[in-house]
């Protein structure tokens, strides 16, 4: 909402000399949101200048300037003026703004006679922005063009009231009224104390009658009427061609609004001054008389854009004997516009129920000044009064007069009350209001307030429709009295656990896999149906309404966003990769579907919530990785070590072990990964990951290196398994005996599955068991190789003998012949 | 020849001159046996002692004893002296450039806004409140209806907010970490203090101050007898742990569906580029009993406040980002700036 500041002045006493920033901080402390400040930053010589010739002149860079004679006084020796002028949007009479040298335009901007394109400009033809009176950049203003027509160097800045500004502020939803000048300043008058006079009591109500008026509603949305209320007043005789008073372009113009035409402008007008929306038939073109209903089936209207909109049965319509003449609250239409040859209008002013109008207005993807206004409540008690004063200017400066015809139509609606304690706003807010101070406070806010000993019983004003609870009284009392009143206070919580578990293992699987060398990364969960195959799992939730169509899938896996954002750094020079991420995948489940949410303010019943939460696709956490490029760089004395399966290996166990679980690997083929590199990841059995190598194909379709180490687990399965307690085991003090093992098995056979036969073989005595050699080659069989295994072996009790630890060797050896046709190599 | 305390000394010194001719190691191992061994002058005159009367014998032996003794340790000395020159010339052969030396770690990073929110979480876990999590895809429920959002709110329009298909399931990506804030009130035991940080969307396409994808934290705290007192309180505590000591909060009226009375928050920043001044953090209130009641809670018992601010709107005033692609580009350059430290 802009706020000319001379037009609140006419509504409150401003402090003199206010400034539009002046204006913002008063109305900020009570809950409005500064936005800017427009105008007033200008001083002359800025003149009106009328275009007398001009010559179009090509230069070298390829634009074409335009020198111009401009007369910019009535007479004297510098009253036409040569003028450069880069903009072709003007003709020759056309009257325009002129700033001369000495002028400063906003922005510091200051005019001077000075050389270009090969003439002396003496002065500038400026535009609407450059006069700060809007963002329009296409070429010059030409005042006709805003229906101006003043006299040859008359002063620019006061005929357009730059001398004047407007402090530009931010309304919340539910301070519908604040989008009026009415309701800013009795906002400016709360805030500072300054005496506000309503404006509705200024105006002298007219009514008319005897036109016809049919108010129904087939299908009330959340069983309100669409139409509460209808005011229909004509006024004839007018001259639809009346030139506009200039305070009035000005004024429009400093609120952001176009000047149109002498009706059309005052409607606005009023609109702005009382936040009523008004609109305006003409009554040559009305058909019979009004009805206001829902629209049928299949029926269409042409609205004031001339676009023509199929109409849903759930939009409400302003209609004549012929059909539609307008959607109600949102856009006339067409046929019954206003035009130059109007001599009769009636002027509407209705109250329309702002769900149906909020709906109707992102249907047809208009949002009006005056679709706003209704979806944020309009004052039920002025629609006489508006309507009085646009018929009241009208006959000012239109030439017309009241012709007795008109209708009302109201539906009575019972003022509600609300109940409040009055010690309740101090236990609330924790300042310490008096009765008084309440009581005063919600009557100057223009509530009636009648006190019964404790408690106050409160009709809250016409124009206040959003306050319908005592928390609303509350927030009135807060920010009249000032939120800086509020003092501080540190509450005390119940001893807390501390994060849980869960959430002290995902900062140690992150600090411990950074410390490790990794950087966590934070993606976008946004794939394509593609990338969520790649990794086994294209059955991704679909997002209805996706930023870009080719990513309107929810992710499955973490790896295909972890693959992009390698290749995104790789592209940028950072060509040796570990990155993690840790965030949620969402999975598709066919589960419960609710279609009728409950309503908001009750708990639903334990049934209906956990329907709720079954509705809801499982959409577990996972921690995962890529390694590419080198681990480890080439340095003086040290070859490159180069990233692969083996460091998301490594990282895997590192999360692991900070589970408290020891890593189980089974080598096998796993989706997107290598066919021979590709292994899955158990914890006690239950599987909880994959790692490897990417599949070749995969990378080099990522732009990424041909061997791409990957890792990814389900961190919530993985938790699942997790111990909450370990257990302490006794350390073996007694000599250990180590012994190396080579077995010659084949290829196929795994070294896990190798050293699980180990394990189980070599019972008790065994401590631990480590591989140090995958030989293949001379020696051996094509299809063979040789593992070899460090073994240590230590009895809790006693100092273990060679022969005791190579019979436990011999029955490992055993097992392993047994399982996999493991032999010892010779 | 008789033995005698000058041939002691002769003896000796003769000894004692070979050995401080020599300057190296080598040269002191080839002569070890001519200086000290059993053909040394010293030694030799161990047969002397024979012939001297038993009642001196025991006189000659000390004499020749010492004499042994004090060329033993210097022949030592000597020798030490060389091997520590020998040791240090060894040391010296293995000097390195370290300035130079290879990488063998690899220095990794966290991302800056999930080590923010770990910070935030801190503050509040130090506070004894708790942190709560949530899912990021929600039913419609707990993202409007039971934070007071009516079923025509604009928000719920799909110019805001992702819907998954098909809209028919009201199923949607949270627009706010709120979700969480019902989920503890219906899953949590009364008094309630949490805090939940997290992940929300919005339809907004990606810029320099905007991205689809941003991270919040928002507090709850239910409790009897809780004012905007408290909510003043505990803001303004957080404020001076984030922004220190010279931090403080200022509140605005607003309106949000969820909070009634409302307010905007507005952080004094000490050491904000440009100078101390008031930058908008985010917003609060005290919780709308219309919340309360979705949750099955007696608003005429309880009441309490909410506050939610953004994550990368704190990460660029606090350290100095300046543009939204940076935090979402997931380049390595950004998060190694910060290392581990936010």
């Amino acid at each position: 909402m802009r706020v000319p500041l001379k037009w609140l002045g006419e509504l409150v006493d401003l402090t003199a000399g206010s400034s539009p920033s002046d204006v913002m901080d008063e109305l900020v402390k009570i809950g409005l949101e500064e936005e800017g400040s427009h105008g007033g930053d200008i001083s002359g010589p800025v003149v009106v200048g009328q275009v007398l010739s001009f010559e179009d002149e090509a230069q070298s860079n390829g634009k074409t300037i335009r020198w111009c004679q401009v007369q910019v006084a009535q007479s004297g020796d510098e009253s036409v003026r040569g003028i450069v002028c880069g903009a072709s949007n003007f003709a020759i009479g056309d009257k325009v703004v002129v700033s001369l040298p000495g002028a400063v335009l906003p922005g510091g901007f200051e005019i001077a006679a000075r050389k270009t394109y090969g003439h002396v400009s003496d002065g500038m033809i400026a535009s609407s922005k450059e006069l700060g009176l809007g963002d329009e950049t296409a070429g010059i203003l030409i005042l006709s063009e805003i229906g101006l027509d003043p006299e040859i160097g008359l002063d620019a800045i006061v005929l357009l009231g730059l001398d004047d500004s407007a402090a530009e502020v931010n309304v919340t939803p539910d301070r519908g009224y604040c989008l009026s000048m009415r309701g800013i300043a009795r906002e400016y008058s709360h805030a500072t104390g300054s005496k506000f006079t309503d404006p509705i009591s200024r105006i002298e109500l007219f009514s008319g009658s005897g036109f016809e008026l049919n108010v129904s509603d087939a299908a009330p949305i959340h069983g309100l009427d669409g139409c509460s209320q209808f005011v229909l007043l004509g006024i004839s005789g007018i001259d639809a061609k009346a030139k506009v008073p200039d305070w009035m372009v000005t004024r429009l113009k400093l609120a952001g609004m176009r000047s149109i035409s002498i009706v059309v402008d005052i409607t606005n007008y009023v609109m702005l001054e009382l936040g009523q929306p008004l609109h305006a038939y003409d009554q040559a073109k009305l058909t019979g008389g009004i009805s206001v209903r829902r629209a049928n089936p299949g029926e269409q209207i042409q609205t004031l854009d001339e676009k023509t909109r199929k109409l849903d049965i759930e939009d409400l319509l302003i209609c004549d004997e012929q059909g539609p003449v307008g959607i109600a609250g949102v856009m006339g239409g067409a046929r019954t516009e206003v035009d130059t040859e109007t001599t009769a209008v009636f002027i509407e002013a209705a109250i329309f129920d702002p769900i149906s109008i909020a709906r109707s207005a992102r249907r047809h993807k208009l949002p009006s000044e005056a679709s706003k206004r209704f979806e944020r409540g309009v004052d039920s008690e002025i629609s006489v009064a508006a309507a009085s004063r646009a018929a009241e200017l009208l006959i000012a400066l239109a030439g017309g007069s009241l012709d007795g015809l008109g209708a009302e139509y109201a539906t009575d609606t019972p003022e509600t009350s609300i109940d409040m304690d009055l010690a309740y706003p101090a236990e609330l807010v924790g300042v310490d209001y008096s009765a008084e101070q309440v009581i005063s406070t919600l009557v100057e806010i223009g509530c009636k307030v009648e006190q019964k000993g404790s408690f106050v019983r409160v009709i809250a004003p016409s124009w206040r429709p959003d306050i319908t609870h005592k928390t609303d009284l509350v927030e009135e009392v807060a920010r009249l009295v000032g939120y800086d009143a509020i003092p501080a206070r540190l509450p005390v919580a119940p001893p807390g656990r501390g994060l849980t578990a869960r959430q002290k293992l995902r900062r140690r699987v992150l600090s411990t896999l950074t410390g490790a060398g990794f950087v966590e990364v934070l993606n976008y969960p946004f794939v394509s149906a593609d990338q969520n195959a790649l990794m086994g799992r294209p059955d991704g939730v679909k997002l209805a309404n996706p930023i870009q169509s080719e990513a309107s899938f929810m992710r499955t896996s973490l790896i295909p966003g972890l693959l992009a954002a390698a290749a995104r750094n790789i592209s940028r020079a950072s060509v040796d990769i570990a990155l993690i991420e840790e965030g949620s995948v969402f999975w598709k489940s066919e589960g419960v579907r609710v279609s009728e949410l409950p309503i908001g303010n009750e708990r639903p019943s334990e049934q209906l919530l956990s329907s709720l939460n079954d509705s809801i696709p499982e959409q577990p956490r996972f921690i995962s990785g890529v390694v590419a490029g080198n681990w480890a760089p080439q340095g003086p004395g040290q070859k490159a070590i180069p990233a692969g399966f083996s460091q998301a290996i490594g990282a895997a166990e590192l999360v692991f072990q900070q589970a408290g679980l020891e890593l189980e690997i089974s080598q096998q083929e796993v989706a997107g990964l290598h066919p021979g590199r590709g292994a899955k990841l158990f914890a006690e059995g239950v599987e909880v990951g994959i790692v490897g190598e990417l599949h070749p194909d995969v990378a080099e379709g990522h732009n990424l290196p041909r061997r791409v180490g990957v890792f990814e687990i389900n961190l919530d399965a993985l938790f699942a398994q997790a111990p909450l307690i370990l257990s302490a085991k006794d350390l073996g003090l007694m000599p250990a005996a180590s012994q190396d093992l080579s077995l010659v098995v084949d290829h196929a056979v795994t070294a896990a599955e190798i050293r699980a036969a180990i394990v189980e073989g070599a019972g008790q005595l065994l401590e631990s068991v480590e591989l140090v050699d995958d030989y293949r080659g001379k020696g051996l069989e094509q299809n063979q190789k040789s593992l070899t295994f460090a073994l240590l072996f230590r009895a809790p009790d006693r100092t273990l003998t060679q022969v005791e630890a190579s019979a436990a060797r011999d029955s490992a050896v055993a097992l392993a012949n047994q399982k996999f046709g493991a032999t010892l190599r010779g | 020849m008789k033995l005698s305390p000058e041939v002691v000394a002769e003896a000796l010194q003769k000894s004692l001159a070979l050995l401080a001719g020599i300057t190296d190691a080598a040269g002191l191992r080839a002569d070890k046996a001519s200086i000290i061994g059993e053909a040394s002058p010293v030694s030799k005159l161990n047969a002397l002692i024979k012939t001297v009367p038993n009642e001196e014998k025991a006189e000659a032996g000390k004499l020749v004893g010492g004499a042994r003794s004090e060329l033993n340790q210097a022949f030592a000395a000597k020798e030490a002296e060389f091997e520590a020159i020998e040791r240090s010339e060894v040391l010296a052969g293995e000097a390195v450039d370290l300035t130079a030396a290879p990488k063998s770690l690899r220095l990794g990073a966290r991302h800056p806004l999930s080590l923010l929110m770990d910070q935030v979480s801190d503050v509040f876990v130090g506070m004894g409140w708790e942190i709560a999590d949530g899912p990021e895809l929600e039913n419609e429920w707990f993202n409007f209806d039971a934070l007071n959002f009516h079923p025509d709110h604009p928000a719920r329009a799909m110019q805001d907010t992702f819907f998954v298909e098909p809209v028919e399931d009201h199923l949607l990506l949270r627009t706010h970490t709120s979700p969480v804030q019902v989920r503890s009130l219906l899953e949590r035991e009364l008094p309630v203090y949490v805090l939940c940080p997290g992940r929300v969307f919005r339809t907004d396409e990606l810029d320099a101050t905007h991205t689809p994808v941003f991270h919040q934290v928002e507090g709850l705290a239910i409790d009897k007898g809780l004012t905007m007192a408290d909510l003043r309180g505990t803001l303004e505590h957080f404020a001076r742990v984030m922004f220190g000591e010279e931090a403080k909060i200022r509140l605005r009226p607003s309106f949000f569906p969820f909070t009634e009375p409302s307010a905007e928050l507005d952080v004094w920043h000490p050491d904000a580029k440009g100078g101390p001044q008031w930058i908008e953090w985010g917003g609060c209130g005290m919780v709308n009993p219309n919340v309360l009641l979705a949750a099955g809670i007696d608003p005429e018992v309880y009441s309490g406040f909410a506050f939610g601010m953004g994550i990368e709107r704190t990460l660029m005033f606090r350290n100095g980002v300046k543009d939204m692609h940076d935090m979402v580009e997931a380049d390595v350059r950004f998060s190694k700036q910060f290392g581990s430290v936010i």
